[in-house]
């Protein structure tokens, strides 16, 4: 028994009243995530899509992904996912960039782009009575995009200046930072909204070779909720997604272990407060442990309120303001990743407790009780994420990504439940690796050494 | 799959209140969303907004106190005090609140506004009885020591240096209150101002939470996939017990006519790219020439909301002069509201060389007034998001909550789309020409530090 462990929370132990109690027993009992009833809906034309019907509100919500994202960019061309994102709904077929958009505020219809690491993005909300028109207006931007001058160079602008702000800001710095160290010969170590120069050097035919290239039904995975059946959903999936081309090329990116080796990287600029990520070595997703590994971050600073590290860093000692951490896997490594802010005096105490948290959770693992705790936490909090049709649509392309089955919010509990506190002792021994633990710090921290 | 996902770590969010077009109300067809609203004997005002889509609901309570009712020379006690409310009872220890919540599943958080303070638990529906165990127990049942206050105002520093002294704009923001309301508090911070953070001591915070803390100075809004009348039962079980106190009126200085505008120049090294942002005193629902609150929201549609709105098509997209540019307002605020217009210059350009054409824009529309078409447009849009707004428990229940907290009623929310529908071009006109005045401005300019410049 290690000591620490009760001393650290004696506050939640036994004086919950009776009403707790039971609560609590009847908890495992309920499945609050039974409700979405998910169908994989084939189109005549063979696409695939998984849809949640839900009528009681005239609102259809889709949402999309096609693999690569920005690591598919090429060399020297970083950002261009993103430009392509910012840009593929001002203009395509034969309307124009200031026609596109006045239709989807005149039809109240959101349609909105983004390039992640491993995936480029798109939903789309709109009302039942604008639904033929949303879905020829999604297919324009897929399939025709215009890519015009005007836009192209008044986002192209409003790049540069995003780019130049997030140069001066802590928190987008601290990521640049990061993120460039764990990966220096891989695209995950490429600024995914590129850099002045590359966005600079983006032509017109870049962005469509990009959208001819990527944008293909061999990559696109897709998620529909609200206001609409079955039947009617299929023929329109042929008429938005048939004139994608079929295949795409192979997206050749080797997996790669993060560079986090221990490490302190300070970036010095002018701040009262610095920002620090820490990270090491994650787990993929389809890592059979994975479930446990989600657990010990829930438990390490995951959760918001109750992790260690918020107990210890902000709660006990006002350290930070926030402190978190994340189990982030990726298509091509993965990372177990956290953040916290913290005054320039206090940086070296703040990193010192951090590391210490992870070493006690490496050596002596978690109690019970904590293990039970989480576990309602986790599988009870699910159903709260899937409020709204935007959410579980965007929900149901993360499964598809994730290459998860589709019965998953059925199933998730049962995944938890089978984790037993051997695992998570096994799991926390074999993962948490302190001695790896990379710091990245943006500010003017004191008392604290960089290694390089 | 998302970048960097997860970094949520925002525990306790304090509401810029101006910064924020607090998204729009409520349906076109109100039986969409129909909301029960009754009183128990205690004061404590209820709204249950039924919503039976997922096995969840969102309980929220919202105190009719924000940062414009503290004391002066105190400011930032009404968002410290919002932290202190983790902090434990005679009841449950500190923290313990947090650890019930997120053992049975749940999310919380918590807010403060210069108008209200609020606090919500997003739960599976079976739990509703538990978290208003705790939100009852914690209304009058805090228990505050120097042992919990000490570290939570080191937190709060920090959050502090976070959210304001981090960035240029922050810092400037704060200025721009400051300098747009001479004598009304909404020209404080509403985290406070650093110095007076350090200095509040144990008995004002003491002080703060008697005086404003009691069921008859707060609302309780619960949605989601419950029953009214099981909400009444369970809502008398355990908020009934709670006695009712002698709240005082909220009575804040009140703004004088100004007799000029004024201009706030910041220059830092952190800044690539100067921007320009100037904010007009504005009526709102309850202050100020109020009969223009529903037009405003109109005008800011079409000035300034959006990709086709006036300034973004003529000035970013027809003569490419500007990154970006655009108008915000809201009809929220207990007290005189602002109606902000601001712009970035494209490029090179600095804001000398764009601010003609700007201006031009607004002297346009004061001239010419605006088209039938595009009030339709505008009108159109806002009513629609109506429909949207019910797409999400949160969203729901935010906005009945910051209507009843800041004294209005379930009648304006459900009145609210007929509202907007009611508004013609005329009033559009005349709530534009009645804000543009140049002695009730605030200009905020950030430019780069003049070494970068050169």
């Amino acid at each position: 028994m290690d000591p620490t462990k009760t001393a650290r929370r004696p506050r939640i132990l036994g004086k919950a009243c009776g009403l707790f109690a039971a609560i609590l027993v009847s908890l495992a009992a309920t499945t609050p995530a039974s409700a979405v009833d998910v169908q994989r809906v084939i189109s005549p034309g063979g696409i695939e899509a998984w849809l949640v019907e839900d009528h009681s509100l005239p609102i259809i919500a889709l949402s999309l992904a096609f693999s690569g994202g920005a690591s598919v960019d090429p060399v020297g061309k970083a950002g261009l996912g993103e430009f392509v994102s910012s840009v593929i709904d001002e203009g395509a077929g034969d309307i124009n960039s200031l026609r596109f958009q006045q239709i989807l505020q005149d039809r109240s219809i959101t349609m909105h782009f983004d390039a992640f690491l491993d995936t480029f993005t798109g939903r789309v909300k709109t009302l039942t009575r604008n639904k033929d028109e949303t879905f020829d207006l999604l297919r324009l931007a897929l399939t025709e995009p215009r890519f015009d001058q005007e836009p192209v160079e008044r986002i192209r602008g409003q790049i540069l200046v995003g780019l130049s702000r997030r140069a001066n800001t802590p928190n987008d710095m601290v990521s640049a930072a990061f993120w460039q160290h764990a990966y220096p010969d891989h695209p995950y170590g490429r600024p995914r909204r590129g850099t002045a120069e590359s966005i600079s050097a983006i032509t017109q035919s870049d962005l469509r070779s990009y959208a001819e290239t990527w944008f293909a039904q061999d990559k696109l995975f897709l998620g529909v909720v609200g206001d609409i059946s079955a039947d009617e959903l299929g023929p329109l999936i042929d008429r938005t997604f048939g004139d994608l081309p079929a295949k795409s090329p192979p997206i050749d990116i080797s997996v790669e272990e993060p560079a986090t080796n221990g490490e302190v990287i300070i970036v010095e600029h002018p701040v009262p407060q610095s920002v620090a990520i820490f990270a090491q070595q994650g787990m993929e997703r389809e890592h059979p442990d994975f479930y446990t590994a989600y657990l010990l971050n829930h438990i390490l600073g995951g959760g918001s309120f109750t992790s260690r590290l918020y107990n210890e860093v902000r709660e006990e000692r006002g350290l930070a303001y926030s402190v978190s951490t994340s189990l982030t896997p990726l298509q091509h490594s993965a990372l177990w990743i956290g953040r916290v802010g913290t005054a320039n005096t206090d940086v070296a105490e703040s990193v010192e407790l951090i590391r210490k948290e992870w070493a006690d959770l490496r050596a002596n693992g978690v109690t019970e009780e904590e293990l039970e705790s989480t576990r309602t936490n986790v599988t009870g909090a699910y159903a709260l994420s899937l409020d709204s049709t935007t959410n579980i649509a965007r929900t149901l392309v993360g499964l598809q990504v994730a290459d998860l089955p589709i019965d998953y919010i059925d199933q998730r509990n049962a995944y938890f439940a089978a984790v037993t506190l051997e695992d998570m002792q096994r799991v926390a021994a074999e993962l948490l690796d302190p001695d790896s633990l990379t710091i990245v710090i943006v500010g003017q921290p004191e008392g604290i050494e960089a290694t390089r | 799959m998302k970048w960097l996902a997860n970094f949520r770590a925002k525990p306790l969010i304090a509401v810029p209140l101006m910064a924020v077009t607090w998204a729009l109300p409520l349906t076109a067809e109100a039986q969409l969303f129909d909301a029960d609203y009754f009183t128990l004997p205690n004061g404590l005002e209820i709204v249950v907004i039924e919503n039976h889509r997922a096995p969840i609901v969102s309980h929220m309570i919202w105190y009719k106190v924000g940062a414009a009712d503290e004391p002066i020379g105190k400011s930032g006690i009404a968002h410290y005090f919002e932290h202190l409310m983790f902090m434990g009872t005679e009841k449950y220890a500190a923290g313990e609140f947090s650890d019930i919540v997120a053992r049975n599943g749940g999310r919380e958080n918590a807010f403060t506004s210069q108008d209200y303070t609020g606090y919500f638990q997003n739960i599976a529906a079976d739990r509703l009885e538990l978290v208003m165990e705790l939100e009852a127990d914690r209304m009058r049942g805090l228990t505050l020591t120097p042992e919990v206050i000490e570290p939570e105002r080191l937190v709060i520093i920090e959050e502090r240096r976070q959210r304001i002294e981090s960035t240029p704009s922050g810092l400037l923001g704060e200025q721009m209150s400051a300098a747009a309301y001479t004598n009304h508090p909404y020209r404080l911070p509403i985290i406070g101002w650093a110095h007076e953070i350090l200095n509040l001591g144990l008995d004002d915070l003491q002080t703060f939470y008697d005086k404003w803390y009691a069921p008859n100075n707060a609302v309780l809004i619960v949605a989601g996939d419950v029953d009214a009348q099981e909400v009444h039962r369970l809502a008398t079980q355990y908020y009934g017990p709670v006695r009712s106190r002698d709240i005082p009126e909220r009575e804040r200085p009140i703004e004088p006519p100004h007799h000029a505008g004024s201009e706030i120049v910041m220059r830092d090294a952190r800044v690539t790219q100067p921007s320009w942002n100037r904010r007009y005193l504005a009526p709102s629902y309850t202050s100020g020439a109020s009969e223009h609150a529903y037009a405003l929201q109109v005008l800011a549609q079409i000035l300034g909301g959006g990709s086709t709105s006036r300034l973004y098509r003529n000035l970013v997209v027809q003569q490419g002069l500007m990154t970006n540019a655009g108008a915000r307002y809201s009809a929220g605020p207990m007290d005189l509201s602002g109606f902000s217009t601001f712009f970035q210059p494209a490029g090179d350009l600095s804001i000398e060389d764009v601010l003609p054409a700007f201006r031009a824009e607004i002297d346009l529309l004061l001239e010419k007034g605006v088209a039938l078409s595009e009030v339709t447009r505008a009108k159109q849009r806002m009513i629609d998001s109506a429909i949207y707004s019910q797409d999400s428990l949160q969203a729901a229940a935010r906005i009945f909550g910051t209507t009843l907290a800041s004294g209005r009623t379930v009648q304006d929310v459900q009145n609210w789309p007929e509202m907007i529908n009611a508004v013609t071009p005329r009033q559009v006109n005349e709530a534009a020409r009645a804000i543009f005045v140049e002695n009730n401005a605030t200009t905020g300019i950030l430019l780069p530090s003049v070494a970068e410049e050169n």
